[in-house]
């Protein structure tokens, strides 16, 4: 029988709808992989019964000839930034430790309907805030991949959906939501080699996603291919009069629509994420893409988008302000921890709170937040980032005229060994330099996997396309996806 | 722009994040590099640019106003509200005595 662990989000559905195999089969041989690989830290809680209840009642609804939802049968990972009824959701942070949602967040409750399961609650950066899993409270999540010289270092995972692209990569879920304000979807995937959508801002609706930045954040798919991100976009994605940003427009069928021909399409290749300093083999893999997209029957056009250097410089203003904005809220009233020092008031049991429930990189990011949109300091930083950004915007919408879509390599660099970057902030943001300029102008862009460097370790492309064109975004995903051959796996070692 | 010790315990103070004296010394020049890092921002003319307020243009929706017009956004939530509140009595939230 094939290994089911092995199988994607297509092959799952179309086995359980078939009747090759039962959902309840499938439930369990990912509850096992999960089960044995506590090393990755990839959850922070497993749910094994809930994955099998949702299963039961799809072998249940095909037993009864009812219809199948889009995920029926396929049991996911669910980053813990979504608010799942029952079940404690952390954000990766002490402040939130035992906090049990009353209600189910809109995408969550999207994939349920759909017919999906819930494995466990994925690990992360604490609140999303980091690239590579190293903030959050309940420990590293260690990528399944290594550099395959014996040292055995524990690698980055990447972050913050770091759990959620350990999971998929070392097959312990056929797929994971992630949540992307600044490449936390696009760079782990890149990083773990598998595939990862972030869809247009507004698509997918961010009501009872746990707030980072509110302008930036936006929630997507990662799974192992292209076909399999856009079924379960197609089933996290739709309207939401819950969420005020929610875009009110039907969602297409990409999946239907999926095709790689790239005739009469323009790819435009920007030159200013040509840096220096960027990794040969980053660009080598960035002239293979090139190279397919043209085999693909695409024309190639040389673009401009003269504001990418600031894009990271003005993220690094607008995200960490909206953060201390959106973090007001842990105050020790209403959810989550509260720390009150005998005899304190309630000011000390604000500062307290905080003091002990936040890590040192949300602490870090709630100052700078702070001081950005303090008294004297507004427009200087806080007025000026959001200037820049539409200019950032405004370079987009120029390209537009030239091209369909543009491609760019996801990261500077391949993942990095655990702790090797954690002293120095800045290097850390820079990791998501060509990820950033899409989240501030709310486009779709996904990363797919193109091939591995020298070390062993996987390598990304990201294709960027115009507001709602996700099916644009991912049929130049799935013409690389066809050319790249990418079939390197982790090792399993945990 | 750069900050000093006694500028990063006022924007804790801000925050509401208790510093002890070796937290705020070790965030001084934490904050001071990626300061002095998004200072590149100045270079950008912007003069007539206008601030982004919205990535996608998109309209505010009102709902009629009345009390839970629309079941998805309605209220009559009080007991759920509470569920997790570290201190809740007689339907309200616990706080520390505030005496002014």
């Amino acid at each position: 029988m094939t290994e089911l662990t092995n199988l994607g989000v297509a092959a799952i559905r179309d086995g359980v709808a078939s009747g090759e195999f039962t959902a309840r089969e499938v439930a369990e041989a990912f509850n096992a992989n999960v089960a044995a690989a506590a090393d990755l830290n990839a959850f922070i809680v497993t749910t094994p019964d809930a994955a099998l209840e949702a299963a039961d009642k799809v072998d249940a609804d095909r037993a009864a000839g009812k219809d199948l939802g889009s995920m029926a049968g396929v049991p996911i990972g669910m980053k813990d930034l979504f608010a799942t009824k029952g079940v404690q959701t952390t954000a990766a942070s002490h402040i939130l430790e035992g906090f049990t949602p009353q209600y189910e967040s809109t995408v969550s409750q999207n994939l349920w309907d759909a017919g999906a399961g819930m494995l466990g609650k994925l690990n992360l950066d604490q609140f999303a805030m980091g690239s590579s899993n190293e903030t959050s409270y309940f420990g590293n999540v260690t990528s399944p991949w290594r550099k395959p010289d014996g040292s055995n270092t524990p690698m980055s995972p990447g972050g913050s959906s770091g759990g959620s692209s350990t999971a998929v990569a070392a097959r312990l879920a056929p797929a994971a939501t992630g949540t992307d304000t600044g490449g936390s979807i696009r760079q782990p995937a890149a990083f773990t080699g598998i595939t990862g959508v972030k869809p247009t801002y507004g698509r997918c609706s961010r009501w009872g996603v746990v707030a980072f930045a509110s302008s930036l954040d936006q929630a997507g798919p990662m799974a192992h291919d292209v076909r399999d991100c856009a079924i379960m976009l197609g089933a996290m994605a739709g309207f939401d009069p819950k969420d005020s940003t929610s875009l009110d427009l039907p969602v297409p069928d990409w999946e239907a629509n999926l095709n790689s021909d790239m005739k009469g399409k323009k790819v435009g290749i920007p030159k200013e994420y040509r840096m220096d300093g960027t990794d040969a083999e980053i660009l080598k893999s960035w002239d293979d893409g090139i190279a397919w997209l043209k085999d693909a029957g695409a024309e190639i056009v040389d673009i401009s988008l003269p504001h990418t250097k600031y894009a990271l410089p003005a993220y690094y203003i607008i995200a960490p302000a909206e953060a201390s904005s959106n973090l007001a809220r842990y105050d020790g009233v209403r959810y989550g921890l509260r720390d009150l020092p005998d005899g304190a008031g309630l000011q000390d049991m604000y500062a307290e709170t905080r003091a002990a429930g936040f890590g040192d990189e949300v602490k870090r990011r709630v100052l700078i937040g702070t001081y950005v949109l303090s008294a004297g300091f507004y427009d200087a930083y806080y007025n000026q980032a959001q200037k820049v950004r539409a200019l950032v915007a405004q370079d987009f919408e120029n390209a537009w005229n030239e091209c369909d879509v543009i491609l760019a390599p996801t990261t500077p660099t391949a993942s990095f060994g655990l702790g090797s970057l954690s002293d120095d902030p800045l290097t850390m943001y820079l990791n998501d330099v060509f990820a950033v300029p899409a989240s501030l102008a709310g486009l779709p862009a996904m990363s797919v996997p193109c091939g591995v460097n020298s070390d062993g370790l996987p390598l990304g492309l990201q294709v960027v396309g115009k507001a709602f064109d996700e099916q644009g975004v991912m049929n130049a995903g799935l013409a690389i996806e066809e050319r790249a051959g990418f079939t390197a796996k982790p090792e399993k070692w945990w | 722009m750069s900050v000093n010790k006694e500028n990063v315990a006022k924007i804790a103070s801000l925050a509401r994040i208790k510093m002890s004296d070796a937290e705020l010394e070790r965030m001084v020049p934490e904050l001071n590099q990626i300061l002095g890092w998004v200072d590149q921002l100045g270079e950008v003319d912007t003069s007539n640019v206008e601030p982004m307020t919205a990535v996608i243009p998109n309209t505010l929706r009102l709902r009629a106003d009345e009390v839970n017009a629309d079941p998805k956004t309605g209220g009559d939530r009080r007991d759920d509200v509470l569920a997790n509140a570290p201190a809740a009595e007689h339907g309200f939230f616990g706080v520390p005595k505030v005496i002014e």
